[in-house]
């Protein structure tokens, strides 16, 4: 392996059992390195959000190995897993899934409060930071729930880097936006790929937008096809 | 930690209305049982104190009763370790002797008791069984000879003096304090005489200097109480006459063992306050059982509503829980979260009963209750114990904890992919 790897799967097989026993994915295996923005691409249905949920450590009902930043998640604890997450991994979700008894600000803190690394005022000004990064850093002391769609979709992008993660997995997070939000989001996430160095790894069923990065993983019926 | 009460206390204010519900439901559930018991031992507190102030906690007396060992014996030693059953000396019908009720060395005794670390004060009594004679008719009575002083200091004597002064029957001569019941009947004013006469058929005047009320009514009845010279003048009897030794004592729970040692120790009959008023303690026992029960069965009630309230507020924030967790928040976490709402609306409602209890004790204190019975009571009686109040707060917690515990660890239990992607 040339560059270092951020995140390797090797030889993935996942189950449902409910109602009846499927396969969902079949020996999948794949690695992302550091600052390569990749998309995956299929049908739906084809695996490609199991896939997702696998490598983000929150689902451990599988069969195979995945390294995360080259430490394996096989045997790890789910305190371990948990503070993986919280460390290296942002997340952006179809649905913003901002917390609306907080502000906004509170919201991007969160997880930064929950790795304690720095005092709160330094995350509060992180936190800030982002927030204008994304150009709604005036929004930052209004509730969750008085935002936008399209904003709150900027803020929990700004939320998923507050901890500078390797690497910010999407689940969709263009689907539930229109075309000129979703390309402004788009764009953000060209940005901190090519800006900081970060590792994207995006699920998305729009072909256009998969064909603008680095590198489009392919799924059909549980296997990557290309 | 800082951080997940932080959270936790974002939540409660999101579900302001609820969480009030909740804590009030504690609240009032505290209030009450901390009232409830308050009252029910005041109550408690007064029904024994009827008794047990007027008590001694070891009473030394001389029974009259049959020698054990009868003359007969001396001669033939009855012998029962023979193998043919032996030989017994049997007398039928055995009558004690003529001896007076007195208690022997009564003043030694008593200065022996004195000088006894263990015992706070030692009082004598000579209890007189008489006829108060009205007219034609005669009412029985008992008139007790005591040292009056010391009833005061130890046996609240002037509390239950209605009318009078206990120094004008300390240094009074002939003076006696009537039963008030007995004064009732014999329509005796202050200052009027009565006549009296003994079990030997002496005959005296007494002059009435005040009215004695337990709130007993049979024993208002019959008792009355007069300075000890003058019942042993009544008696025609030596100034060292006593019936009966009253000991209180430092420490009320050993009287049952005192009592055995200076039985043995004087050769005298002693009862201890315990077993001559067993039933008391079971009155008190029961309703106190009563009043536990039927708080905790309040605080139980209140921890359900917690419960309630927490799994919907869970289910309700199953979103917020699975964000959580995804952006790093582990089970214990999480756990930690529901379980601090679950603890803050505990101390919160806690505190709030403490107050809300102590306010209605005080309200209960301040309700007038005047009763014959009871002379000396103008206002329901409260016990206003801290035990109460601990008792209240550490169960109140300990419910809100384990009503916390369960949707605490339901909520631990949610699994983020089912939620996120169920969307």
């Amino acid at each position: 392996m040339e560059a270092k790897m951020v995140l390797e799967v090797e030889k993935v097989n996942k189950y449902f059992h409910d109602p009846v026993t499927i396969q969902v994915l079949k020996d999948v295996s794949l690695s992302i390195a550091k600052g390569e923005f990749v998309s995956i691409t299929g049908k739906s249905g084809c695996g490609k959000s199991t896939l997702l949920y696998i490598l983000s450590t929150m689902d451990t009902d599988y069969e195979g190995e995945l390294r995360i930043d080259g430490e394996p998640t096989r045997q790890a604890t789910k305190a371990r897993l948990a503070h993986l997450r919280n460390e290296k991994i942002g997340f952006v979700f179809q649905f913003h899934y901002l917390l609306n008894e907080f502000s906004v600000l509170h919201n991007v803190m969160l997880p930064g409060l929950k790795l304690g690394k720095k005092s709160k005022a330094e995350v509060e000004h992180d936190a800030m930071e982002r927030l204008k990064e994304l150009e709604i850093g005036d929004q930052a002391l209004k509730g969750a729930h008085q935002i936008s769609g399209g904003q709150k979709q900027r803020v929990a992008i700004a939320r998923a880097m507050i901890n500078d993660p390797l690497i910010i997995m999407g689940d969709e997070p263009t689907g539930n936006l229109d075309s000129r939000n979703s390309d402004i989001v788009f764009d953000i996430f060209q940005r901190i790929a090519q800006e900081h160095q970060r590792s994207l790894l995006m699920v998305t069923h729009d072909e256009d937008l998969a064909k603008r990065t680095d590198r489009i993983i392919e799924m059909d019926d549980g296997r990557v096809v290309s | 930690m800082r951080l997940l009460l932080d959270i936790a206390v974002t939540l409660l204010r999101a579900k302001l209305r609820q969480s009030i519900v909740a804590a009030v439901g504690v609240m009032f559930s505290i209030a009450m049982f901390v009232t409830l018991l308050g009252f029910m031992n005041g109550l408690n507190q007064l029904l024994d104190g009827l008794v047990l102030d007027r008590t001694p906690h070891v009473r030394l007396y001389n029974e009259l009763k049959v020698s054990e060992q009868q003359p007969i014996d001396l001669v033939h030693r009855p012998d029962t370790t023979m193998t043919d059953g032996g030989s017994y000396n049997i007398i039928r019908s055995v009558k004690p002797k003529d001896e007076l009720p007195r208690l022997r060395n009564a003043t030694a005794i008593m200065d022996v008791l004195e000088k006894d670390d263990r015992v706070l004060a030692v009082s004598p009594r000579l209890v007189a069984q008489v006829l108060f004679n009205i007219g034609t008719t005669d009412l029985t009575g008992v008139v007790n000879g005591v040292d009056v002083m010391k009833e005061v200091q130890y046996y609240k004597f002037k509390d239950y003096l209605v009318k009078g002064e206990p120094y004008d029957l300390a240094a009074g001569n002939n003076t006696i304090v009537l039963g008030k019941g007995l004064a009732d009947l014999m329509e005796a004013k202050i200052g009027d005489l009565v006549q009296v006469t003994t079990a030997t058929g002496d005959r005296s005047m007494l002059r009435v200097v005040g009215y004695f009320q337990t709130g007993v009514a049979d024993y208002d009845k019959v008792q009355c109480y007069a300075n000890i010279k003058t019942v042993q003048k009544l008696l025609a009897r030596p100034g060292s006459y006593y019936t009966d030794i009253n000991v209180k004592l430092h420490d009320l729970t050993t009287a049952p063992t005192l009592a055995r040692e200076f039985a043995s120790r004087f050769g005298v009959q002693a009862v201890d306050i315990q077993t001559a008023n067993a039933q008391f303690e079971t009155g008190s026992d029961v309703r106190n059982i009563i009043s536990y029960a039927v708080g905790i069965v309040l605080l139980v009630v209140a921890g359900f509503g917690i419960y309630n309230i927490l799994n919907m507020m869970i289910y309700e924030k199953l979103d917020a829980i699975a964000i959580l967790k995804a952006t790093g928040f582990n089970g214990r976490d999480v756990q930690r979260i529901f379980l601090l709402l679950s603890i803050i609306i505990g101390v919160v409602g806690g505190i709030g009963g403490l107050i809300f209890g102590f306010t209605l004790q005080k309200i209960i204190d301040n309700i007038p209750f005047n009763t014959e019975a009871l002379p000396t009571v103008t206002t329901y009686p409260i016990d206003y114990s801290i035990q109460y109040y601990i008792i209240a707060v550490s169960f109140a917690l300990l419910t809100t904890w384990v009503a916390g515990w369960f949707p605490a660890r339901k909520a631990s239990q949610v699994d983020p992919v089912e939620i996120i992607r169920g969307k």
